[in-house]
């Protein structure tokens, strides 16, 4: 390395830069319900140490329910968990967890917007928490699995049961996953592509 | 045992209004002196969370603020907008304002992400199934 690795700010590893071919990166959002996995799930496929970004963001009192009264400005940071996964050469794709509270998820112009997919982590024993979630996905169009991710205390229902009570088309997928698990992480982003490359065999998504 | 029950929702023609991001009127601190680190409020460069930025000088000019030597410095390798922001410690917003200046300034040059279309990349898809399948 030369002078410009002994900065202060420190950047990538020499192990994790990109090459200069890398021509373009895509990326695809994991949701879900607090602690129900997602940034686990990061963690375990991504090839660099997954990092955090965030944004600050003032919004007009939507959903804000806490300051009655008071001014309808409030500022929120947004934080991103994020990992990275080299496709090829030229392809990286981005994988972002989302942590804290979603209903600010949203208010984030752009995180969901051009992603290729979702992958809705579920927990059976709050199985609601993931719901409007799914519900603001299905509103921006943005395709998803639902990947259950199997904690040995949770409820076990027939996926047949969890896709009635999430109300899942015939054509979503559903599996089960453990997250702390690459393999079992990489199955579930796998699946997400097939069910996108089936929808662009159908055209049935707009 | 039955599970709690969800209602299907369906896409939306237009999606809901977006807040504003009125940093002027904003009173709180820390977006002040966010405001500073990047400058008078122009217009953003179109920037996604994973356009890749790379630069492309060596040195930064001797006009460049620390911010933007840093950046300079980090994208020698390509590096998406989401890493400079976590490297830097700056919020996404923040960087996608310093990168502005940084492109008109053709310091830095931006890969543009690939993005969900009505009608996906078929190729594309496949490449990535192929690659995650050698994780």
């Amino acid at each position: 390395m030369d002078f410009k690795g002994s900065e202060t700010i420190p950047g990538p590893r020499t192990e994790d830069q990109l090459p200069q071919t890398a021509e373009a990166a895509a990326k695809i959002v994991i949701v879900g319900g607090f602690g129900v996995g997602k940034t686990t799930m990061v963690g375990s496929v991504s090839e660099i140490k997954p990092l955090t970004t965030e944004e600050t963001m003032t919004q007009a009192g939507v959903g804000v329910d806490d300051n009655f009264g008071s001014a309808s400005k409030t500022a929120t940071t947004v934080a991103m968990d994020f990992g990275r996964i080299k496709i090829t050469e030229q392809l990286v794709l981005y994988l972002f967890g989302t942590p804290g509270q979603e209903r600010f998820w949203f208010l984030w112009n752009g995180l969901f917007e051009g992603a290729l997919g979702a992958v809705v982590l579920v927990d059976t024993r709050r199985l609601e928490v993931s719901f409007d979630v799914m519900g603001r996905l299905e509103e921006r169009g943005v395709p998803f699995v639902v990947a259950v991710n199997t904690f040995p205390d949770a409820p076990r229902y027939p996926f047949a049961d969890l896709r009635t009570a999430l109300d899942l088309s015939d054509d979503v997928p559903i599996m089960d996953c453990d997250v702390r698990r690459r393999a079992s992480s990489r199955d579930v982003l796998i699946t997400l592509m097939r069910f996108l490359h089936s929808l662009a065999m159908t055209g049935s998504r707009t | 045992m039955t599970p709690p029950q969800r209602q299907r929702r369906s896409p939306q023609e237009d999606p809901p209004p977006q807040p504003a991001q009125d940093k002027k009127e904003d009173e709180r601190p820390n977006p002040e002196r966010l405001y500073v680190v990047a400058g008078a409020d122009g217009n953003r460069a179109d920037l996604d969370l994973v356009t890749l930025i790379v630069a492309r000088v060596e040195d930064p000019p001797h006009s460049a603020t620390p911010e933007h030597a840093a950046l300079l410095r980090l994208c020698a390798a390509p590096l998406s907008v989401a890493e400079l922001s976590a490297y830097l410690s700056l919020p996404f917003g923040v960087v996608t304002v310093l990168l502005t200046d940084m492109l008109a300034a053709e310091l830095v040059q931006a890969r543009a992400p690939i993005v969900r279309k009505a009608l996906p990349d078929r190729s594309l898809l496949e490449a990535v199934m192929h690659g995650l399948q050698r994780l």
